[in-house]
């Protein structure tokens, strides 16, 4: 559709950039408030353009105790448990629904069927729903405070194996049995065909489950009561409330800018393969 | 190098059986096609002698080696798919080389072979491009190169060249005849066109419904096919048949015509005539009236129901004809060139 109409070409870009003012616009007073000092945030009218204390509030927080008068462990702790917390939930999910997609899909055993709609039933049954018993197991397993505890309740994945079923589906059968013609066992043909295969839909799911680790809110809420293994998006909420002074904008602001950098990071380096996992058919 | 040997090799699934006890010996260095309509079981004969489909009784010898239990890889075979089932993330190079690395060949072994099989299929410049930047045909040379590199005892074909196009599909086949003779490894090739099958094969294996209905020369296909329907199979356009009943050296065709035969029978039979056997004649006693011609320049041919009755027969002719549409004609045939089969069991008399 090509057309030249000036007027409704002027009034696209308007809604446009009304769009993506509305949607950048609280990203803008984050970093608007992380660059001034903690009293000017206190006054009205809150400041909309940027001030001149961005780095010593960004060493403030990175490096110092984070928040005065509060027990959070320094930010730099709190961001490295967050990104630990997010690759472990990512690669795991991805490891295991990979090899559990391919037992389902390329194996003949007993009640196949019956194990892939016991991992498709799962997903109706997420971490809130089944949050009391999990953080019994864990409790009983003296995984609270670790980094076993934050992730291995999140790592098996019914998405993830459907999805990855779906993919093999796709993989034409002639490629395996060309590849047993050339003498590849079962999981050489997994290492050197399968996985190549879905590149990209592993590059696609990584970014969603790093988004979605590094999101978690609740299960980390719960399982961690050590300062020491806080995660990022915790500790923002905890900062607004256990303050008994009025809040210290500066540095929440600060720790919310710093808590958005990787998925964002993420997102940008597997931009072009995530595209091509949910766009691409061609095997 | 090693003939093959099929003994009484049958396949079900489950209750439904749907090959029923093939045997066949083919002979080192022989070119076998197996032909036959589609759903008459010759891929899934192809893929019970590559290892690909289990085996419900009966044996396959490779060489004088039972294979049954073998996995495909041990059967030292190569394969070549009718999609190609290239890799499409390797490269052509990597493509050849990967039955090889994985049976840890030495490294300078793979290069040298890939080279060499690369110059005889004369895609030597594509080596490091990916099949998907390739043609129909170029892909086609590539799952021909995996398999030459291997070096096997037996090349097993699945249809490889349906998905090409007509003209390259003529290429491909003299090529892959060519290579086949150059290299004397013993073949199988799998396909529904009987024309392909017809000029590639030393012999012809034809299959119908799961049974084998004869296997021999293309020449003894077409100048003795075993049943009506090999005859029917074989040669184009189709043979023509007619219900007949025959007396001695004689038989009466439905419209009362007397055509001589050499072949002795008696009672109800199926008569069969090549259009390209039928012969002007005026006093011949077959006679049609021509309904509808096609001129192919070298051949033209006739369509109409045969005088009498409302049996449609086709005649073949050489040349450009004056024949218009509405002539009544009349033909004859020496009769060793009629075919005569019995009624009953469809089986040739004789």
């Amino acid at each position: 559709m090509v057309e030249n109409r000036p007027l409704l070409s002027i009034l696209a870009h308007i809604v446009l950039l009304l769009g993506v003012a509305i949607v950048a616009l609280p990203v803008w007073i984050t970093f608007v408030g992380a660059s001034h000092e903690a009293e000017r945030m206190l006054q009205t009218p809150i400041p909309m353009l940027p001030g001149d204390q961005f780095f010593v509030n960004l060493r403030q927080t990175l490096w110092g105790s984070g928040l005065e008068g509060t027990n959070t462990a320094p930010v730099w702790m709190m961001l490295m448990n967050s990104m630990v917390m997010a690759l472990m939930i990512a690669i795991g999910k991805i490891a295991i629904s990979l090899l559990s997609a391919f037992a389902i899909v390329y194996f003949k055993f007993p009640f196949r069927m019956g194990f892939f709609w016991m991992i498709f039933i799962t997903l109706m049954l997420p971490v809130e729903v089944r949050i009391l018993p999990t953080f019994e197991v864990i409790a009983d397993l003296g995984m609270l405070n670790s980094y076993w505890g934050l992730t291995v309740p999140l790592i098996a994945s019914a998405t993830a194996t459907f999805m990855f079923r779906q993919v093999f589906l796709t993989i034409p059968d002639e490629m395996l049995e060309s590849a047993r013609i050339d003498g590849a066992g079962p999981m050489r043909f997994f290492w050197d065909i399968v996985i190549p295969l879905s590149r990209t839909n592993i590059a696609a799911l990584f970014v969603i489950l790093f988004i979605y680790g590094w999101n978690q809110y609740l299960w980390p809420l719960l399982i961690t009561t050590d300062t020491d293994m806080m995660t990022i998006v915790v500790s923002i909420k905890q900062m607004l409330e256990a303050a008994e002074q009025s809040p210290q904008w500066n540095i929440i602001m600060m720790t919310a800018l710093l808590a958005m950098i990787p998925p964002i990071f993420v997102v940008i380096a597997m931009q072009k393969l995530f595209v091509q996992g949910l766009t691409e058919t061609d095997k | 190098m090693a003939g093959i040997t099929l003994d009484s090799l049958t396949k079900s699934y489950g209750p439904t059986e749907v090959l029923h006890h093939i045997g066949a010996d083919i002979e080192d260095g022989e070119f076998v096609v197996i032909v036959g309509p589609s759903g008459c079981g010759k891929s899934t004969l192809l893929r019970m002698i590559a290892g690909l489909e289990s085996i419900t009784s009966g044996e396959v010898f490779i060489g004088d080696k039972m294979v049954n239990g073998l996995e495909p890889a041990d059967r030292d075979i190569a394969m070549v798919f009718q999609n190609y089932a290239l890799y499409p993330h390797m490269t052509v190079r990597q493509n050849m080389a990967y039955g090889l690395k994985i049976r840890k060949m030495p490294k300078a072994e793979i290069d040298r072979r890939v080279q060499e099989a690369a110059e005889i299929l004369e895609i030597a410049q594509y080596l490091d491009r990916k099949p998907r930047q390739l043609s129909g045909g170029q892909r086609q040379r590539v799952a021909m190169g995996r398999a030459i590199v291997r070096d096997p005892q037996v090349f097993l074909f699945d249809e490889p060249l349906s998905n090409l196009d007509a003209k390259l599909r003529v290429q491909m086949r003299l090529e892959i005849r060519k290579l086949q003779k150059r290299l004397g490894v013993t073949s199988i090739f799998v396909t529904h066109d009987q024309v392909e099958a017809m000029t590639l094969g030393d012999r012809l294996m034809v299959l119908n419904g799961g049974y084998v209905e004869q296997f021999g020369t293309p020449i003894e296909l077409y100048e003795r096919p075993a049943s009506v329907f090999v005859a029917g199979f074989i040669g184009s356009p189709a043979m023509n048949f007619f219900r007949a009943t025959a007396d001695d050296l004689s038989v009466t065709l439905p419209n009362g015509a007397v055509v001589p035969t050499a072949q002795s029978a008696r009672g109800g039979v199926i008569c069969g005539l090549r259009p390209e056997h039928l012969v002007r004649d005026p006093s011949g006693p077959i006679e049609m009236e021509v309904e509808l011609l096609e001129h192919l320049g070298g051949v033209t041919l006739l369509h109409g129901p045969l005088q009498g009755t409302d049996q449609q027969m086709v005649i073949s002719l050489e040349g450009i004809s004056e024949i218009q549409i509405g002539d009544s004609l009349r033909f004859s045939l020496p009769p060793e060139l009629v075919h005569l089969f019995d009624a009953q069991t469809d089986r040739r008399i004789g």
